[in-house]
């Protein structure tokens, strides 16, 4: 059986849909994202599985416990991380920790193997308030906090938010240590670049999943030709590309722009006619599961 | 289970002890409020200027005189004309002046032996001040006229708080003011918070049912407000001097109900409320107002409209503060009071059941 089962889930808010018919699956010591911006529906899909809401319409189960029906037995073996910081600022890193131990049932000595590889890194700020600690610090105490009672299943609510990029890319190492150890999880992101290190992604947008696969099956579902544009004017560039015939779409993409092309396109048709444009440069290039998302989410 | 519980209660205590500014400000609350009511808002007469018109000294006068150079309340400034009465009050020289009759000496030996007669002394007063002048006037009568024939002509006398120390009358709402405020305000506030910061949603998805944290966090509020009643009845006993005469044991008896009642009630206001400033508004709209308008703490429930006199039969502190002042002043045991305890016992259990079905462990 799987450990996260969701079956046409929907929850409104008012007029507003935050999740609509939604379905997926995440296997037994999967490491499962879910990618998509603000507003996709990502925050109301953890609060429906850690039991926090109930759901207007449809089923889900975790661990086998049905959301709804069993949701005592949920709260009890999942570990949840929701989006914005939710530990106590005023007590020290150590009276946080003691404090979600003993909330559990548990002592920190039980679980140090466990939080060990996390919790090292921010013990000898034991003593230190909470709030007083760096943002990637605040993240490595919420994970450690989240996994002190040895959950089954892990909820990461967007937990690199905010985070630099080198705390971001150390985090998804310790991810990956978790998945070693058979624990399932489930974590969201805005970031498309962070999707390559899950097994398996959901592309969410306003309350719809778009697609569910692994990151390099998705990218490989990409089927036009995809090109990188440069020029000294970017947003002349951009707005003249748009013109040009057999370019199906254009958007910035860091330093670049992606241009996607229909199977007509000619690349020398489309320098002739941005020949007004200086230092106008054209390549192929790979596609992304950023790529992916756009193009998913025009359809 | 039970070590569990004890490390939300030391959780909560800590979150209360460093913030220090709320600490201080609780603590001291009771204290500003205790000497500011009991000392500088002041109802009683002290200290009045009085001068005397007196055509005829005679020793009757002179006598009547006596009594009032001795009385601490008043400082007798002297015998002047008829003719300065008005000047002297205008200028605020004196407070009250008190005229005698030149057959002063006759009309009470008339009355002394039965006779009816018209009065013999006439009290000016400052009236500027109401409160001031009502106290000053009937305290005036009280220390002129010395014998108890005289006396016999007057009905009013003040029982239990003769010199009407104002102290004693707002010792008891002070109290029912300042439980409110620590119980139910700051527990509300509490609650709130962890909404508000998002740490409820990491409780609530554990183990621990949410009633056992909020019981948690309860205690050391209960805890604040035991000292704050201590510290109170301490100072209203030895700095303001109120008698307390019917016991403490009572008067901490109902205390303590009274303060599970205010906590029932944050918790009550904790579940409508979503952000902290509405706890606090909520806390100072639906409870503080009521308190200082419709418990007769500031008025007397019998001059209210008969429309808030039915309304203030649901603030709970109207039955606190009456109950508190009967005991503290009028010095009854608790059981004289038994129907205000009744009747807050049976509020706090309605507010408790109320609170708890309305405790929701979901987040809507």
């Amino acid at each position: 059986m799987s450990a996260i089962e969701i079956h046409n889930l929907s929850k409104s808010f008012g007029k507003v849909k935050a999740l609509d018919s939604v379905s997926l699956s995440v296997e037994r010591g999967e490491l499962f994202g879910l990618i998509g911006p603000d507003g996709a529906g990502k925050s109301t899909l953890f609060r429906l599985l850690t039991t926090l809401l109930n759901p207007d319409d449809g089923s889900a189960s975790v661990d086998g416990y049905d959301i709804v029906k069993d949701y005592l037995s949920i709260r009890s073996r999942v570990g949840y991380m929701p989006g914005r910081f939710s530990l106590y600022p005023d007590l020290s890193v150590e009276e946080n920790l003691n404090f979600f131990a003993a909330l559990f049932g548990v002592t920190v000595e039980e679980s140090y193997d466990l939080i060990a590889p996390i919790y090292s890194q921010i013990e000898p700020f034991r003593t230190r308030r909470a709030g007083k600690l760096s943002g990637g610090m605040k993240q490595k105490l919420a994970l450690s906090c989240a996994l002190i009672h040895r959950p089954s299943v892990l909820f990461l609510d967007e937990p690199t938010t905010g985070v630099d990029a080198v705390s971001r890319s150390e985090f998804w190492d310790m991810l990956a240590g978790l998945k070693e150890r058979g624990i399932t999880i489930l974590v969201s992101t805005p970031y498309m670049d962070e999707a390559s290190r899950c097994d398996r992604i959901a592309l969410c947008n306003e309350g719809h999943i778009l697609g569910i696969d692994t990151p390099q099956n998705i990218v490989e579902k990409f089927d036009s030709p995809l090109y990188a544009v440069r020029a000294d004017n970017m947003f002349t560039l951009l707005e003249s590309s748009r013109e040009v015939q057999g370019v199906v779409e254009c958007y910035p993409f860091g330093e670049v722009h992606h241009l996607v092309a229909s199977n007509d396109f000619d690349v020398k048709h489309y320098k002739e006619a941005l020949n007004h444009i200086e230092n106008l440069t054209i390549t192929p290039t790979q596609p992304t599961i950023e790529d992916m998302f756009i193009k998913l989410m025009k359809r | 289970m039970k070590g569990n519980f004890l490390s939300f209660v030391k959780k909560e205590s800590l979150h209360i002890l460093r913030d220090k500014r709320t600490m201080l400000v609780v603590m001291l609350i009771p204290v500003v409020l205790m000497v500011l009511f009991g000392f500088a808002i002041s109802t009683e007469v002290n200290n009045i200027n009085v001068a005397v018109v007196a055509p005829g000294r005679t020793d009757g006068v002179e006598d009547a005189v006596n009594r009032l150079v001795a009385n601490d309340y008043f400082t007798f400034k002297g015998y002047i004309s008829q003719e300065q009465i008005d000047s002297k009050l205008r200028s605020g020289e004196v407070g009250a002046v008190v005229c005698f009759t030149s057959d002063y000496d006759r009309r009470v030996a008339q009355v002394e032996a039965g006779i009816q007669s018209s009065p013999v002394i006439q009290v000016v007063v400052d009236a500027a001040n109401v409160n001031t002048a009502g106290a000053a006037t009937a305290y005036l009568q009280g220390v002129l006229l010395g014998s108890a024939s005289q006396q016999a002509m007057f009905e009013s006398r003040m029982l239990f708080n003769p010199q009407m120390k104002s102290a004693y009358n707002f010792v008891p709402g002070i109290m029912g003011l300042i439980f409110i405020l620590v119980c139910a305000m700051m527990t509300s506030v509490s609650i709130v918070r962890e909404r508000e910061v998002g740490t409820m949603e990491v409780l609530l998805v554990s183990p621990v049912r949410p009633v056992k944290i909020i019981f948690a966090k309860m205690i050391p509020y209960f805890v604040i407000s035991c000292i704050v009643l201590t510290s109170t009845l301490l100072l209203a006993r030895f700095l303001l001097g109120v008698p307390m005469s019917g016991g403490v044991s009572g008067i901490v008896a109902i205390s303590l109900l009274y303060l599970v009642l205010a906590l029932s009630l944050g918790l009550l206001v904790s579940t409508i409320a979503k952000t902290q400033v509405a706890a606090l508004l909520v806390s100072a709209v639906v409870m503080m107002m009521p308190i200082l308008m419709l418990s007769g703490m500031l008025f007397p429930i019998e001059n209210l409209p008969k429309f808030f006199q039915e309304v203030s039969h649901i603030v709970p502190a109207r039955w606190y503060i009456d109950a508190i002042r009967k005991m503290m002043i009028q010095g009854v045991p608790l059981i004289a009071v038994w129907k205000d305890f009744v009747i807050l016992l049976g509020m706090t259990i309605v507010l408790i059941t109320v609170s708890l079905k309305k405790f929701n462990d979901k987040l809507e």
